[in-house]
């Protein structure tokens, strides 16, 4: 159907937003000569591989960085934003991954913080609320309150909160960098509707998510980018997520592998009512060698609290965790679970994961230090080398150095590194929280086959996801939490999305008032 | 001067390549900034004072040096695990008066005091090591309290009184015959040269970097963080002791009042070298540098007969140019390949692959 246009000039009619030739290097080069072309009332979609270029591209539309070389036009005009002030006040908003709101105020001082309304410098607070209120209003967040302290919304609300204040303000292109991944399915909806409606009043969109799907069902036209180069611009319509998986990894994907469990009869770690107040009620379980447990859930329901318990990062009130069938206790210290074989990849890499501005290789070997320990203390830096490159090699990490600080490495490549420090430390029970949020597809699938080998090498895995199909395509056993309690466990053989999905809301029903967290 | 052998293991991210170890150049690359302004300070010195240049102007800085070297090594690791210690003039004075009282009024061999004088800073590093630890009391609060307690420790040992030893106490300070330079100097060198060992070599020094960089990592890496931190505190207590008996045998005399301000010129020194206040960051070898260039300046604009205020505001300046130069050197290097391929692409006006 569609012939494969290789940089399309989009010169139908004069694009809203225009790109030529647009380069960037930084270390090395990320952006190559990208010409893209954004029409007034569409949805564009921006796909490609962590590391593809997409966010870099953003940056330089939102005046966040600038390119090396390239022209742009907005309207015609020549755009050349130096600040993000002046892409502002052109009507170039940008809604980033990371949040950036400041907890300690409130949402209305936050929507309106570069432009709040005042008479002699004093805060109008009234027409302050006013205004916060109708922004609000705009995506249809009638539950949040002006005055709520930033701090204590849900990251999902103050993801939208960020979308509430780009809106706000002049807007004629909207950039949105994976908006979706902490937001919960009605909040997605609501969102999308609120996106469909800006469309029909002419605003142009780059929408960059790492779900596919979301894509077929929002966007107008994709385009793809590989390694800093323009691959293709397509109409989503004729573009399938199979053959967007292709040009983004610039292989074809094998048929989806048959699942295969590695699950064995001997318990590995067994979990017996395990409780903290508030948190979670006394949950029970047991994950076997060779097992990929997955625990599903709506964000809050507790799972990460859960996983934080098992591993001693949070106290638990009460129960009891068995490692092997034998030492019955709770870990008081991350450090007693790290020594029983426990390893947790938690749920933000850059908080409490990652020392990012060190070197990859510090962060492969800190939690197997003491294995390179020599004579008076003194460490193996060359040993150290050998095994995070066999490490790096082995989930084909990209990075240009060994010493170079994990900030500067794209955001599936750092999960690699985190992943890669248990890898080298050779845990036998691996804690996943969200191991594959904010990544992209062949990192992703990456991960995905290392789970299925460390199964087969007899680990027992524990995943945490708020993507469902995640876990169905990986795991042999799912767990549902629901407002802190066990509402649910399916087998592969038997289990189904409907009835996942009912067990993840049922804890909600039954206690219908008291949720809050 | 840097060891050779030593390329430091410094998170700078200078340019490196795959195979196991830096080039030597990495390493010079690392301290050259500091060698710079060093060595520029001392020509600007020689050429507006002809006495500056004399192999006697340079021990005697050499000399003074000591105790402000072994307590800013000291504070480079509290500073790179994110802790902070106002408290290391106090704890001098009190050690050095401790020192004195035993030798003077108790008549104890030198061995004996000294001992209990390193005894005294170790316990009063470790309390401020320990309250913070435990407490989870910022360590910028703690160590206040502590420079006032301590203050009044050593006001309340020397019953207010400066304590004059005279000299039994001085062999260590006085220089040795041949090169002038004293052994108190020569142990300073030896505790940088250790501390550099220590911080880029050891398991002790990869983790006080890395609890500075990220202390809620190093936790969820099963790595328990706090004994390190009180070491690290409990280790600048010492250094404390060993300037507080330097500074004694240096002045032959033990005064509680002594070192009022230190925390600041220690401070000053790791900061120049380039020790991040954030944690996480810094390097032993260029402290000692940081602590060169205060008393080259001191000593040089005493010379060239810079005035009080003057010489107050110079330093100053300094110390706000080094951190400029600084944050100006890593960001050129961190820009350097953009840069290169960024030339290489306009000269060949096609896009080449690095």
């Amino acid at each position: 159907m569609n012939a494969p246009c290789s940089a399309p000039s989009t010169g139908e009619h004069s694009p809203l937003l225009h790109l030529e030739a647009i380069s960037k290097a930084y270390a090395a080069p990320v952006l190559k000569a990208i010409d893209f072309g954004l029409q007034a009332g569409e949805i564009h979609a921006l796909l490609g591989a962590n590391g593809a270029g997409k966010s870099t591209l953003c940056r330089i539309i939102s005046g966040l960085t600038a390119a090396d070389s390239g022209k742009m036009w907005l309207a015609s005009q020549p755009y050349r934003p130096r600040e993000k002030s002046q892409a502002e006040a052109a009507g170039v908003q940008i809604v980033q991954q990371e949040l950036n709101l400041l907890p300690t105020l409130t949402v209305a001082e936050n929507l309106y913080l570069n432009r709040l309304p005042h008479r002699w410098g004093w805060i109008q607070q009234g027409r302050l609320h006013h205004l916060a209120h109708d922004a609000l209003m705009q995506l249809g967040l009638d539950d949040i309150a002006p005055d709520t302290l930033v701090g204590s919304l849900g990251v999902g609300q103050q993801q939208l909160v960020e979308i509430a204040g780009a809106l706000s303000q002049n807007c004629r292109v909207l950039i949105l960098d994976e908006p979706t991944a902490a937001l919960t399915h009605r909040e997605i909806e609501q969102l999308f509707q609120q996106l469909r409606r800006l469309r029909a009043a002419g605003v142009g969109m780059i929408y960059i998510s790492h779900r596919l799907e979301e894509i077929k069902e929002l966007a107008d036209r994709a385009t793809v980018l590989r390694d800093g180069k323009l691959i293709e611009t397509r109409a989503v319509s004729d573009f399938t997520t199979q053959a967007m998986v292709e040009s983004m990894t610039g292989e074809s994907t094998k048929e989806l592998q048959a699942h295969t469990s590695y699950r064995t009869d001997r318990v590995l770690l067994q979990v017996e009512d395990l409780s903290r107040s508030e948190v979670f009620a006394p949950i029970s379980f047991e994950v076997y060698q060779g097992e990929r447990l997955g625990i599903s859930g709506l964000v809050g329901s507790g799972r990460t609290e859960l996983l934080r318990a098992i591993f001693g990062a949070d106290q638990a009130e009460s129960g009891e965790i068995k490692i092997g069938g034998k030492s019955k206790k709770r870990f008081l210290h991350p450090q007693e679970a790290v020594a029983a074989g426990l390893a947790l990849v938690t749920e933000n890499r850059k908080e409490d994961g990652l020392l990012l501005s060190q070197s990859i290789r510090t962060n492969t070997t800190l939690s197997d230090l003491p294995s390179f320990r020599r004579r008076l203390g003194r460490l193996d830096q060359t040993q150290e080398f050998e095994q995070t490159a066999g490490i790096v090699d082995r989930l084909d990490t990209r990075c240009q150095s060994l010493d170079q600080p994990t900030q500067e490495l794209s955001g599936g490549n750092q999960q690699k590194v985190v992943v890669g420090r248990w890898l080298l430390r050779d845990a036998e029970i691996f804690l996943l929280d969200e191991p594959t949020r904010g990544i992209d597809v062949a990192a992703r699938s990456r991960l995905h086959r290392l789970m299925a080998e460390l199964a087969e090498r007899g680990k027992a895995l524990v995943i945490v996801s708020s993507d469902l199909e995640e876990l169905l395509e990986t795991c042999d056993r799912i767990l549902v939490l629901s407002a802190g309690r066990l509402t649910g466990e399916f087998f592969r053989e038997s289990w189904t999305r409907e009835a996942i999905m009912e067990a993840a809301f049922r804890g909600y029903r039954q206690a219908t008032a008291s949720e809050s967290a | 001067m840097p060891p050779s052998t030593a390329a430091s293991e410094s998170p700078s991210p200078t340019k490196s390549s795959p195979p196991p170890r830096r080039s030597a150049w990495s390493g010079a690359i690392e301290y050259a900034g500091m060698l710079i302004v060093l060595f520029g300070l001392v020509l600007i010195f020689s050429s507006l004072s002809d006495r500056f240049l004399h192999w006697r102007t340079l021990t005697t800085i050499a000399n003074q040096v000591p105790d402000l070297t072994v307590i800013a090594v000291g504070m480079t690791f509290v500073l790179i695990v994110g802790g902070i210690d106002l408290s290391v003039g106090s704890i001098l004075a009190l050690s050095s008066v401790v020192l004195g009282v035993a030798m003077v009024d108790g008549q104890w061999p030198l061995w004996g005091a000294v001992a209990a004088c390193l005894l005294t800073g170790t316990l009063c590093g470790m309390a401020n090591g320990m309250i913070s630890v435990w407490a989870s009391i910022p360590s910028f609060i703690v160590t206040l309290g502590m420079l006032e307690i301590a203050r009044g420790g050593a006001y309340m040992v020397a019953n207010s009184q400066t304590k004059f030893i005279g000299s039994a106490v001085e062999q260590v300070a006085t220089p040795l015959p041949g090169l002038q330079l004293s052994t108190t100097f020569l142990i300073a060198v030896a505790v940088v040269l250790f501390g550099q060992w220590l911080l880029s070599r050891t398991l002790f020094g990869r983790y006080c970097v890395a609890i500075g960089t990220n202390t809620e990592a190093v936790r969820m890496s099963g790595i328990n963080d706090r004994p390190y931190r009180i070491i690290v505190f409990s280790l600048l207590g010492l250094l404390c002791g060993l300037g507080g008996w330097m500074q004694t045998a240096r002045l032959a005399t033990a005064d509680p009042n002594a070192a009022v301000g230190l925390e600041l010129s220690a401070i000053a020194a790791a900061v120049i070298g380039g020790t991040s206040l954030m944690g996480g960051r810094g390097s032993v070898i260029n402290t000692f540098f940081g602590v060169l260039i205060i008393a080259v300046l001191q000593t040089g604009l005493a010379q060239v007969g810079a005035s009080e205020p003057i010489k107050r505001m110079i330093t100053g300046g300094v110390i706000i140019l080094a951190v400029l130069l600084d944050a100006w050197r890593n960001q050129f290097y961190r820009s350097l390949p953009g840069l290169l391929n960024r030339l290489r692409s306009r000269k060949n006006s096609t896009v080449t692959d690095s």
